[in-house]
């Protein structure tokens, strides 16, 4: 039951990084191998705002957000248009960007130690207990989870609701096609990847309330969100957020089971799995 | 394997042509200038042509897999580490060498679990299992310390002077040449050339794509491991957290850009400039490494795409061709 109960709260706002770094990779189509690093640069924002205000971490979702909006949109912009530009073939795209990507990743830890230091970082915030059934869990995760949720609802409202996110979804599943119904694709993705970055940055704030984390750690997070993503089928929303939970659940069972540094090895067995059975992922089609 | 063994038989005509031949004479020559180095200098200027070869060898075995699949590799470290690691524990009950080559077979049989999973389905899903391998490794290196009581490094103590080093790695590294050069004339290296041009006309012509890139990254991946064994003494102490930095597959692969994919001698060109420019950085601004690294990094990337080579080769053909300057070849 408690392994249950961290699992799904963990999952939930695994569900939210996934789904930033699903809207880069299943719209934009850029392998974002610096997503991790927004999301911890996202948890030393809500740290740093916790240690100079003392209000509650949440509120530094107004400005985290709207600011890696903005960066993201940037690096699309500057970074990744010119490859879009320079590649002759889908493939050519996908190992240039990855390596652009794998780049910015190191670029953006030399900022964060630069600015925030390597040692490891972690604040006290809602660390009170809270009682499902009869069990006790922090209230951090628990009101972690509910804005996470809150988020990911709301932002499948925007994708399956509005024109823009009709846009989104055309690009998604063809670009080429999407152009012909005069779609920007190019601004399109852009939005798309900035989104995302703004997604999986709010998905930092919310982790950082009660995960531990340093400069360094964020290529566990883009392999996390990548093999939820992978799991679930790359393009179906609703795919990663199952993928998400069932990480959660793995991690938490191997953590509270076998040893707790042994989640990176969770995954990695999920992943194998998947590949092995079903590489098109959970909910994904054969071929797409 | 039946592939590798029937080498040659792709081209006709004598079986080292005379072109070949003095290729190799060459590369033989740049050998023996290379082993005298460690007669002439010492010290500080020994451990930094130590630290060049040491590259040279990583980033070319690196080039023998992701060179012609176009698959970018993100697990140097973890075979190093591997390599590090059977070496340290085996070093009070087996000989040094037996240990060098069980390193080899380590790295090999994870590389062949991690290429039977992941290449049989598409490269994006090898980049990322490799991108996490070396923390994967770790963990699980960790846990089984752990487990077993053990302490968390390991001390390796084989005698080996500075010179020494230098001339083991460079050894490898000339293996490591010759595995190339041997690959890229047998039926194995035809077939990758195919797969790296248009994987679907090599499914067409019959080629076991899946089975070949298993190979190849199984070979490549073998080397990391062995050089892991190599450099463990010079170290002493191996723990997990040093012996599986993921600094050291950014760097492989960073070198390797540097010179250019494209040729088996294209990495040289890269490791060179970049180890003195990697010290002149450690030394200058150790705060700051990271960042300028990944900045040296973008640079590449955008600004030559196509490494050293590429550039060497595009002055070539148009002096050749007499094409005007900015015309650029598709």
């Amino acid at each position: 039951m408690d392994v249950l109960i961290i699992g799904l709260l963990l999952g939930g706002t695994y569900a939210l990084m996934a789904m930033g770094l699903q809207l880069q990779y299943g719209v934009a189509r850029i392998m974002n191998l610096a997503n991790g690093e927004v999301l911890i640069a996202g948890a030393f924002g809500a740290f740093w705002f916790f240690l100079g205000t003392k209000a509650s971490p949440l509120w530094s979702l107004l400005f985290v957000v709207p600011i890696a909006f903005g960066l993201n949109w940037a690096i699309y912009r500057v970074l990744i248009v010119p490859l879009v530009r320079r590649a002759k073939s889908q493939g050519k795209l996908e190992v240039d960007s990855i390596l652009a990507t794998f780049g910015l990743s190191f670029v953006f830890i030399g900022i964060m130690v630069a600015t925030f230091g390597a040692q490891y970082t972690d604040y006290s915030y809602l660390a009170e207990p809270v009682f499902i059934f009869g069990e006790r869990y922090g209230l951090n995760r628990v009101v972690s989870f509910g804005c996470s949720v809150a988020l990911c609802a709301a932002l499948y409202l925007w994708l399956h609701k509005t024109r823009a996110g009709l846009a989104l979804r055309a690009v998604s599943v063809n670009p080429s096609a999407a152009g012909l119904v005069s779609i920007n694709v190019i601004n399109t993705s852009a939005l798309a990847f900035a989104l995302g970055g703004a997604v999986t940055a709010a998905g930092g704030v919310l982790l950082s309330m009660y995960l531990t984390f340093d400069a360094s750690y964020g290529v566990v997070f883009t392999l996390k969100a990548l093999i939820i993503v992978i799991l679930g089928g790359v393009g179906d929303i609703r795919g990663t957020i199952i993928a998400a939970f069932v990480l959660g659940l793995a991690e938490t069972a191997v953590a509270s089971l076998i040893d707790p540094g042994l989640t990176l090895a969770a995954a990695y067995v999920l992943f194998m799995v998947v590949l092995l059975v079903r590489p098109q992922g959970l909910l994904g089609r054969r071929g797409a | 394997m039946s592939s590798a063994e029937t080498a040659s038989v792709v081209r006709s005509g004598p079986w080292i042509s005379a072109r070949e031949w003095r290729l190799l004479l060459v590369s033989v020559l740049i050998l023996l200038i290379a082993a005298c180095v460690p007669l002439v200098v010492g010290g500080y200027l020994l451990q930094v042509s130590i630290s060049i070869v040491m590259y040279a060898a990583f980033a070319t075995s690196w080039l023998l897999f992701s060179g012609p699949t176009n698959y970018i590799a993100l697990c140097t470290a973890a075979f190093f580490g591997i390599g590090m690691y059977v070496t340290a524990a085996g070093i009070d009950l087996v000989p040094y060498p037996i240990l060098i080559l069980a390193s080899g077979v380590a790295g090999a049989i994870l590389a062949a679990v991690v290429g039977l999973a992941t290449l049989r389905v598409s490269g994006v899903y090898f980049v990322i299992f490799s991108l996490g391998l070396a923390e994967l490794v770790r963990q699980c290196m960790t846990w089984a310390q752990h487990v077993f009581g053990t302490m968390s490094g390991l001390y390796v103590t084989v005698e080996r002077s500075e010179p020494m080093y230098y001339w083991q790695l460079l050894a490898v590294t000339a293996v490591i040449f010759l595995v190339g050069w041997w690959i890229g004339r047998s039926r194995l290296g035809f077939a990758l050339r195919i797969i790296g041009n248009d994987e679907v006309v090599a499914v067409h012509c019959g080629i076991n794509t899946a089975r070949a890139k298993v190979v190849l990254f199984i070979i490549s991946s073998a080397f990391a491991s062995i050089i892991g064994a190599l450099v463990a003494p010079r170290w002493g102490y191996v723990e997990p957290v040093v012996a599986f930095s993921p600094f050291l597959s950014f760097q492989v692969v960073i070198m390797a850009l540097l010179g250019g994919t494209h040729r088996l001698w294209g990495p040289l060109l890269g490791v060179i400039p970049f180890t003195l420019l990697w010290e002149l950085i450690s030394i200058e601004f150790p705060d700051q490494t990271t960042l300028l690294l990944g900045l040296c990094f973008l640079l590449i990337v955008y600004a030559i795409p196509n490494g050293f080579t590429g550039l060497i080769e595009d002055v070539w053909q148009r002096r050749k061709s007499g094409v005007v300057p900015g015309a650029r070849n598709g």
